[in-house]
């Protein structure tokens, strides 16, 4: 087989799909207000099944920004943001999404102008100036989702507490598209929601085959439905797809990376301007990122959603996703993923845009090292800002990296 | 067998021979524009140097930020892991290497076989760097070699807090306008290095006997202030800036 063979035998296949959903999706969120339908802009961990069961079109800012990201648009798009008067010590998603509102920038021309605006803080505090920011910018109504961090566990308290936000959530969906919310349906979306992240969960799970037919760096591309489109058929269907697609692979044989024999979990947001200089300088140490913290933050909260009654889940489920729990927990989950994918080493990228996530993550590093002996690589960048990003820097640490780990051999265990 | 090491780093070039488990010869330079260029000399400069040519040198190990500069390398090895061979090489009893080079500063835990247990490396930033120092020797117009030296005749060093070197540069101005002497500003300087140096080695454990490498371990003040910080001997090896090329030159020896 040449090398050009091998690699087309590599390609995802559903990689084609995909893009021709998203850009379905764009184009109908960008032509909504001509169709009489309403945009809602939410955050990416913010509960889409009641806009959906509303026929209100869901358009993500932060996956705006992580194609603004891809497209190593994001550097100028901070720059504009910071003229305006932000400080570079704001994430970047923000940054961007704001430099790009008034020009209409990033690789789509800007995204649709919000009929409303969802923010839930479970991923992060930023959202709530930035989303007030937008709201103030385009003169649309905010609702705000607050949900607690889980520190230890979920009390009954903070669930009363969120229940009580989902029902006005929904009040506020009902004022603002003039008519009331047909729980049917409601619970029709609940049900294909829970059903998209179970397959997408299968999909994830895949990787745990030796050798994995995916990579963390292919988890970051076909995890865009199962964010934005989470609780339709289309997602559904897609990754019954991709998953009937990864099985072939794996009874094919068929690797993300040629000669797999070192298997690393990546940890935070994904160096979108980087992803494939990144991926392509793992493989050549013939490492590949099967699993990551990050991908999986979109089925976590699985356990806690009950398709028989999705609405009264939603609290708990929401509030219980990886970026709004304790260290410890945060902790127990990672050495959950080593064990289940069996990985050699902990890739961590701390973000300089996402405190939330990167906080804690020396903490995490220390509990993996104790409880499993593996060891961590740290790669300072960040998921949009090219700026805190250098090559040379970062070519070392992994080369060091993959040394050490040849040394050490692959794990016994496994 | 004749074996090279090529260590192309931010500030300097360094090269180094070993023949069966002996070093032959050395050579550092200034690395300059063109790391190329500097590779190929300091090759040749230690290959005439010896009294050797070129065919003679069997195998080459390129390592620093500039290994992949040196095209006519065998292979290429991260400084990492040549400083951790080098270091072992040296004194097969250390356990720790701090290597404080021009643009970054590393903390290394070696097994009992000399290869890398665990890695830590300075995030984006001079401080903590040779860099750093550079810095500072202009701003008090004092030559670098000869901070070791000044810094024994403090007797109330500086406070530097700052860990920016651009701000901790202001801070070295202030401290010079308000007729503070060098000698503790130098010392204060040492400390802040050190300090910063000490709790990242500290996140990977720091196992004695703790060896320092890099051309930074050639200022005394750095070695003391280091020694303070973390409670420990630091042995010193007289073959500091060479290491990595040392370590290169045996790992390419195989």
């Amino acid at each position: 087989m040449t090398v050009d063979s091998a690699r087309e035998t590599r390609k995802i296949r559903c990689v084609a799909k995909m893009k021709e959903i998203m850009t379905h999706y764009y184009i109908e969120a960008k032509t909504a207000a001509e169709n009489g339908r309403k945009v809602a802009w939410i955050t990416s961990g913010g509960p889409v099944e009641p806009l959906i069961a509303m026929d209100v079109i869901p358009v993500y800012p932060e996956n705006h920004g992580a194609m603004i990201g891809a497209a190593k648009m994001g550097q100028e798009l901070c720059e504009k943001a910071e003229a305006m008067g932000y400080s570079s010590d704001l994430c970047a998603y923000a940054r961007a999404d704001i430099g790009a509102a008034p020009i209409d920038g990033g690789p789509i021309g800007g995204l649709p102008r919000p009929d409303m605006l969802v923010c839930c803080n479970n991923i992060c505090g930023t959202v709530l100036k930035w989303y007030e920011i937008q709201a103030r910018y385009f003169n649309a109504p905010l609702f705000i989702l607050d949900t607690p961090i889980c520190h230890t566990d979920c009390s009954d308290a903070v669930r009363r507490y969120v229940a009580g936000q989902i029902r006005a959530y929904i009040a506020f969906l009902e004022t603002v598209c003039g008519r009331p919310m047909d729980r049917e349906r409601m619970e029709a979306v609940g049900r294909l929601s829970i059903e998209g992240q179970r397959l997408w969960q299968s999909v994830l799970d895949t990787a745990a085959h030796r050798p994995a037919p995916l990579s963390a760096f292919d988890a970051f591309f076909h995890l865009a439905l199962i964010v934005t489109l989470r609780g339709t058929r289309i997602a559904v269907d897609y990754y019954r797809e991709l998953l009937a697609e990864m099985h072939q692979r794996i009874a094919d044989g068929i690797g993300a990376v040629p000669e797999e024999r070192y298997r690393l979990l990546w940890d935070n947001l994904p160096i979108w301007y980087r992803t494939r200089w990144l991926s392509e300088r793992f493989a050549a140490h013939g490492a590949c990122l099967v699993a990551d913290t990050y991908t999986s933050a979109w089925c976590s909260s699985l356990p806690y959603l009950d398709e028989n009654d999705f609405i009264a889940s939603m609290a708990e489920g929401y509030t219980r996703i990886y970026l709004n729990l304790g260290i410890d927990q945060m902790a127990a989950a990672v050495i959950d993923m080593i064990d289940k994918y069996g990985v050699d080493g902990l890739v961590m990228h701390s973000n300089r845009s996402c405190k939330p996530y990167s906080l804690g993550q020396y903490d995490i590093q220390r509990i993996v090292a104790e409880q499993r002996g593996l060891p961590t690589l740290m790669i300072e960048a960040d998921m949009v800002d090219s700026r805190a990003f250098s090559e040379s820097q970062v070519e070392t640490r992994i080369d060091a990296f993959m040394e050490m780990i040849k040394a050490r051999g692959p794990r016994k265990d496994h | 067998m004749i074996s090279a090491g090529i260590d192309i780093g931010s500030i300097s070039a360094k090269a180094v021979l070993v023949q069966d488990g002996r070093m032959v010869h050395s050579v550092v330079i200034a690395t300059g524009y063109n790391a190329r260029r500097a590779a190929d000399n300091v090759f040749e400069a230690v290959v005439s140097g010896a009294g050797l040519r070129v065919p003679d040198v069997a195998r080459i190990v390129a390592t620093g930020y500039g290994r992949n500069s040196v095209a006519f390398a065998d292979r290429t090895v991260t400084e990492i892991t040549c400083h951790a061979a080098g270091a072992h090489f040296t004194d097969p009893a250390v356990r720790c290497v701090i290597d404080i080079g021009g643009q970054d500063s590393k903390a290394i835990a070696l097994d009992e076989n000399g290869r890398v247990r665990d890695f830590v490396m300075n995030d984006k930033c001079a401080a903590g760097t040779g860099r750093f120092l550079e810095v500072m020797a202009r701003a008090l117009e004092v030559d670098l070699d000869a901070f070791g030296e000044m810094a024994r005749q403090a007797d109330r060093p500086a406070k530097i807090s700052s860990l920016c070197t651009v701000f901790a540069e202001s801070e070295v101005i202030s401290l010079i306008a308000r007729g503070e002497i060098r000698a503790n500003i130098i010392a204060g300087i040492h400390d802040s290095i050190a300090a910063r140096v000490a709790a990242m080695a500290r996140r990977i454990g720091v196992t004695p006997p703790v060896m320092m490498t890099g051309g930074v371990a050639r200022n005394s003040g750095v070695v003391d202030a280091l020694a303070r910080q973390l409670g420990e001997w630091i042995v010193v090896t007289p073959f500091a800036q060479i290491n990595g090329a040392l370590g290169a030159a045996l790992l390419a020896a195989g």
